[in-house]
């Protein structure tokens, strides 16, 4: 079941891209379930692009940007932030698990940080597929 | 003839220095010492007052320096000499070999995983250990490794060889050899930076003694996410997490003990505050106490900073100067006696303590700037006169970031974007363009084609292919719908790599690439090259990476490994079938620059923009120039300040290119970067002019304060009112015998929660000048901290030898002045170490009262769409990097109306403005990003929300349609409109909806 799962990031180019970068030149391992999407920041993220990755298939989606405060755009990440908060909420309306659907903070010295984070949304992908399956 | 501008040293003020001359079109060399650029900036781990993470906001900045077709960067290198020879400098560059060849090196990292040597690992302080064959850290500046030679078994006794036998790129070259190149330059700029500290040399701190105890760089490394701890803050003796932390502060730095070190580092208190909230952000059972003399929180928003290190994170601080650290042997914790602000000693227990070393310039800078004739001061500092900052005594030769005093990294940036407008007058004229356009083949149409997809896998030596079955995912690549063409190559970055992708775009009428390999951010103008030469559109390129995201993270799956590389490709070419060729955008540059506001700021920044022969518009709201500095008397170290001022006026006046506008006052300005039109009156004429660039120059103001009772009483005086009463040797003074300065007043709390900075400087200035003409008259100074930072602070020492008596007070118990009679006050102070009331008689109050930014700030911002901060001051695109650029194109600030400054420091942001404006104008055209956003009107309801989000000022509705528009060369593509837009009007060009959707559909097919 874990080796099928396949979970979409979508990953900003300054600070997430770059942090996924480094902790690969830093050989940290971690399950190869995640397919990284490059955008030019996390607030170029539609959760319409999202509703669409879960309506095509998508066991979980992760959407990570600079950390607040530092988005290479000024502000893009803090919109971004907003628009996942609410979009989060309405998971459950949609009937989809929250825990599919995650938000994170990655800079580009990070990247252990990186390894934890796909550790961490493939367990909680992991969780609501399997309950899924369970029903 | 050649413009050549030498660049000695690769820190941050080098390398933006550098950048700076670049975007004028000057060709610059830069010489670094070490093996990669960017300096003591790329060890830390964040920055203040921000929190950045340090590598994120620098490595860009890198990469653009290195890649600029302008610069050459000359690593492991160093000065053998420099004659001047007619006006031009002859310097021989020394370049050490590094055993490994620059252009063949691909920084896999086999060499070193398979070294078997191990030595101390510099870049991170010798915590941990690394090969002898290296590379300082992940995202250096050239990514290339070498061998240290003195360690190599081979370069030392001819034995192994490993690292040559396993290099995949045949880069290693033993019989390298030191080489020499003498190269012409019209001049030089200095920037070879500052060493830390020793600490060794204060034995009573037990450094390198005690384990426990660490310099404030070596704990940078410990805090570091990619660091030797990977960001785990752990005790060195025992590796466990501490739980008590110590930050010394002054150590090297106000401290003639140990040395000559008599000046303020500047930025330690900053530094110790940042550290110690990343430490509680870590984790928060650590508690930190900051051990000071004086919080020196005087930057821009700093005190806030420091503020919430108290109350959000728990910070404690500590007024006391640290004499002895004594260790317990059998946990190896610290004891620090101390004695406390009111007079007890106490001992406390820390299990790590951090000492904020000093910074002092390194014996071999002197002897390279005494080499080159430049005075230095009693330090070693290339002290820069007032007036003149960034200049030396030499022609030619200018200066910049720390050997002109300590500071921080703002101030580095902004000096830097000086000594690149000083180094770069008389070589830039408004008849040569800096634009150097590359030869292009003429780009194929692929418009009506049929989509024909070439993939391109890399092996990257083994580092991919040892995990993923690079032949199965090319096999794959080949069944995908489109793909007319894929292979496989060893390294795909290499010449004859892209000269094979060349030519297999010819033969097969490829017109979309993919290429899977490493990552875009470090390859992807490499391939977009290769397109271009031949005859593709570049942005027909979609790269994916199957390595640092793939090979390097899943080596224990390569099955999964193998799938995932798949699916990366077919995810690529997904969004290939939807790329389209994308065009930068060119418009013309109107080549005048605007510069509202006639102070020193303003006239400095008009000054040399028309210098360096472009048109200058200024624009003064008042009826003669000067601004504040009218108003000031003494400056210090003393200089003539009626002279320069009234030299500066002159020449504004006598400028050809500076038409200047007196008592003038902005209506609106309209346009963008590169296209501005202003219209304005002068004495109540209409007038109107058009410009490619503005530099906000604005100022500020004295506060006016009605506490102490400053309003009703006239011996109560502001310091500037004060400094006239000392120059006009004021009758006044007969009847004075003792006086109280008052700093902070209505200052660092309330609505004027900031520092105002010159404040402390003033109040010593005024004290020197009084205790010159009046030696026997007592001053009393009531502080909070006293904030003589840089190399003000001896002047400190020297006004208190004079007989001034410093006194403190809390924020919370400040001064109670009684009036007696006219001229005669009793003051109340509480005495902390006394533990009660004292009583000081004195006959005149001097106020500091600091600095307002303008009323009329907000409006200026609202014309040229630029944001204010909190305290009304102008706010910068970044705090540390962008100090003087707002992040709306071709607008800058300078002077007090980004914050209260120094003289001289106002004149050192004006000239970088101008630097930073002369990079615009001397362009014909100025380009757009190629990833923008764009509007499809029949869509668009016009509702502003993609307005509203744009930072960049980018967007706006059109009053006529109704519709948003975008204007393409203010927008920097980031795509938060994309996502605002309600009706998916908006679109960003290169990550549009259709590409983006079309990559993930891939997956589930």
């Amino acid at each position: 079941m874990e080796k099928k799962l396949k979970i979409v990031g979508f990953l900003c180019n300054w600070c997430s891209y770059a942090g996924a970068d480094l902790a690969g030149i830093s050989r940290y391992q971690y399950p190869a379930n995640i397919r990284i999407i490059r955008v030019p920041c996390s607030g170029r993220v539609n959760p319409l692009l999202i509703l669409k990755c879960f309506q095509e298939g998508a066991d979980g989606v992760l959407v990570s940007g600079c950390h607040p405060g530092e988005c290479h755009y000024k502000e893009g990440n803090y919109y971004a932030r907003r628009r996942m908060l609410m979009f989060k909420n309405l998971l459950d309306y949609f009937g989809i698990d929250k825990r599919r659907f995650n938000m994170s903070w990655v800079s580009a010295s990070e990247g252990a940080k990186w390894a934890d984070i796909v550790k961490k949304v493939v367990e909680d992908v992991m969780a609501a597929s399997q309950e899924k399956t369970d029903l | 003839m050649d413009r050549r501008i030498l660049v000695i040293g690769g820190g941050i003020s080098g390398v933006q220095a550098g950048l700076d001359l670049a975007q004028m079109g000057i060709q610059v060399t830069l010489v670094e010492e070490k093996p990669n650029i960017g300096g003591r900036m790329a060890q830390l781990d964040k920055t203040f007052p921000t929190n950045d993470c340090s590598t994120c906001i620098l490595s860009p900045k890198l990469v653009e320096l290195a890649s600029h077709s302008n610069v050459d960067i000359f690593t492991c290198s160093s000065i053998e000499d420099v004659v001047k020879l007619d006006e031009r400098f002859q310097a021989r560059i020394r370049k050490r070999a590094r055993f490994v060849d620059e252009e063949k090196c691909t920084a896999c990292g086999v060499c070193a995983e398979k070294c078997p040597v191990k030595v101390s690992d510099l870049f991170n302080k010798s915590i941990t250990t690394s090969k002898c064959i290296s590379i300082p850290y992940a995202q250096a500046v050239p990514a290339v490794y070498k061998i240290d030679k003195e360690y190599c078994l081979y370069l030392t006794n001819g034995k192994c060889g490993i690292c040559k036998k396993v290099c995949p790129a045949d880069a290693i070259d033993y019989e390298q050899k030191d080489t020499i190149e003498a190269m012409d330059f019209n001049s030089i700029i200095i920037a070879t930076g500052t060493e830390e500290f020793t600490p060794q040399i204060r034995p009573e701190y037990g450094y390198k003694v005690y384990e426990n105890v660490l310099t404030s760089i070596e704990y940078e490394r410990f805090l570091s996410a990619s660091g030797p701890t990977n960001g785990q803050i752990v005790r060195p003796s025992d590796g466990k997490l501490p739980s008590q932390i110590a930050f010394i502060q002054c150590v090297g730095s106000r401290d003639v003990a140990s040395g000559n070190y008599g000046y303020c580092s500047s930025y330690c208190c900053m530094q110790a505050t940042k550290d110690a909230i990343i430490t509680k952000e870590h984790n928060l059972t650590i508690d930190s106490t900051i051990f000071y003399i004086d919080i020196r929180a005087y930057g821009k928003d700093f005190d806030k900073f420091v503020d919430r290190a108290k109350t959000e994170y728990g910070v404690k601080y500590i007024k006391s100067r640290i004499s002895e650290i004594l260790e317990a042997p059998d946990t190896k914790n610290l004891i620090i006696k101390y004695i406390t602000p009111d007079g007890k000693i106490r001992i406390e227990e820390f299990d790590l303590v951090i000492l904020s070393v000093g910074i002092r310039i390194p014996d071999k800078s002197k002897n390279l700037l005494r080499g080159l004739g430049v005075e230095l001061d009693e330090y070693g500092f290339c002290r820069c006169s007032t007036f003149q900052p960034g200049e030396t005594n030499v022609d030619g030769v200018y200066v910049c970031g720390t050997v002109t005093g300590p500071m921080d990294i703002p101030e580095a940036v902004v000096s830097a974007g000086a000594a690149a407008s000083l180094a770069a007058r008389g070589l830039l004229s408004p008849d040569t363009s800096s634009e150097i356009m590359a030869e292009k083949p003429g780009e194929v149409d692929t418009e009506a084609k049929p989509l024909n997809i070439g993939v391109i896998v890399c092996h990257c030596g083994t580092n991919i292919a040892s995990v993923v079955d690079v032949p199965s995912v090319v096999e794959f690549s080949r069944s995908l719908p489109n793909v007319k063409f894929a292979h496989e190559l060893l390294y795909a970055c290499s010449q004859d790599s892209i000269r094979l992708i060349i030519n297999k775009i010819k033969e097969h009428d490829l017109n979309r690439i993919v290429v899977a390999s490493c990552s875009p951010r470090t390859h992807e103008s490499t391939f977009q090259s290769g397109l271009e030469k031949a005859g593709l559109n570049k942005y027909l390129l979609q790269m994916t990476n199957i390595r640092d995201q793939c090979s390097w993270v899943h080596q224990n799956t390569p099955e999964l490994a193998t799938q995932k590389a798949k699916d990366l490709v077919r995810m690529a070419v997904g969004k290939s079938r939807y790329l389209e060729p994308l065009y930068e955008l060119y418009s013309d540059v109107n080549k005048a620059c605007l510069v509202i506001g006639g102070g020193i700021a303003g006239m400095t920044a008009a000054l040399f923009v028309a210098d360096n022969g472009y048109q200058v518009y200024l624009i003064e709201k008042e009826s003669e120039l000067g601004g504040n500095l009218l108003k000031i008397s003494y400056l210090l170290p003393e200089e003539d300040i009626v002279l320069a001022l009234q030299r500066l006026i002159r020449r504004i006046e006598e400028h050809p290119l500076i038409e200047l506008f007196l008592n003038a006052n902005i209506k609106d300005i309209k346009g963008y970067v590169g296209n501005f039109t202003t219209n304005f009156t002068t004495n109540d004429e209409e007038k109107s002019a058009e410009h490619g660039t503005v530099i906000v120059a604005t100022g500020a103001r004295e506060h006016e304060t009605e506490s102490y009772g400053y309003k009703t009483d006239p011996y109560v005086v502001t310091q500037r009112e004060f400094e006239t009463v000392l120059k006009n040797k004021n009758p006044l003074m007969k009847y004075v015998n003792s006086i109280a300065m008052i700093q902070c007043v209505d200052s660092r709390e309330g609505e004027r929660n900031y520092c105002s900075r010159v404040c402390c400087g003033q109040a010593i200035k005024n004290i020197l000048q009084l205790k010159k003409d009046y030696p026997d008259k007592d001053v009393y100074v009531l502080y909070r901290d006293m904030r003589t930072y840089g190399l003000r602070e001896p002047y400190y020492a020297v006004a208190r030898e004079a007989g001034a008596l410093f006194l403190r007070y809390e924020k919370d118990r400040k001064p109670v002045v009684e009036k007696i009679e006219q001229g005669n006050f009793k003051i109340k102070l509480f005495n902390e170490i006394l533990g009660k009331d004292i009583y000081l008689p004195v006959q005149l109050i001097v106020l500091s009262v600091g600095i307002d930014s303008l009323e009329t700030n907000g409006q200026v911002a609202k014309m040229l769409k630029v944001p204010l901060n909190e305290d009304g001051f102008f706010n910068e695109a970044h705090v540390k990097l962008r100090p003087v650029d707002f992040s709306t194109s071709g607008v800058f600030v300078c002077g007090m109306a980004h914050g209260p400054k120094h003289i001289d420091e106002s004149i050192v942001q004006a000239i970088a403005t101008a630097a930073h404006a002369l990079t615009i104008v001397t362009r014909d055209k100025i380009s757009s990003e190629a990833y923008t956003a764009s509007v499809d009107e029949s869509r668009c309801s016009g509702c502003g929300l993609c307005v509203e989000v744009c930072v960049f000022g980018a967007i706006e509705i059109d009053e006529e349609s109704e519709r948003a528009g975008v204007n393409t060369l203010l927008c920097k593509g980031c795509g938060t409109c994309v996502a605002a837009c309600f009706s998916s009007a908006i679109d960003l060009r290169g990550f549009t909806n259709k590409q983006i959707i079309n990559e993930f559909q891939e997956l589930f097919l």
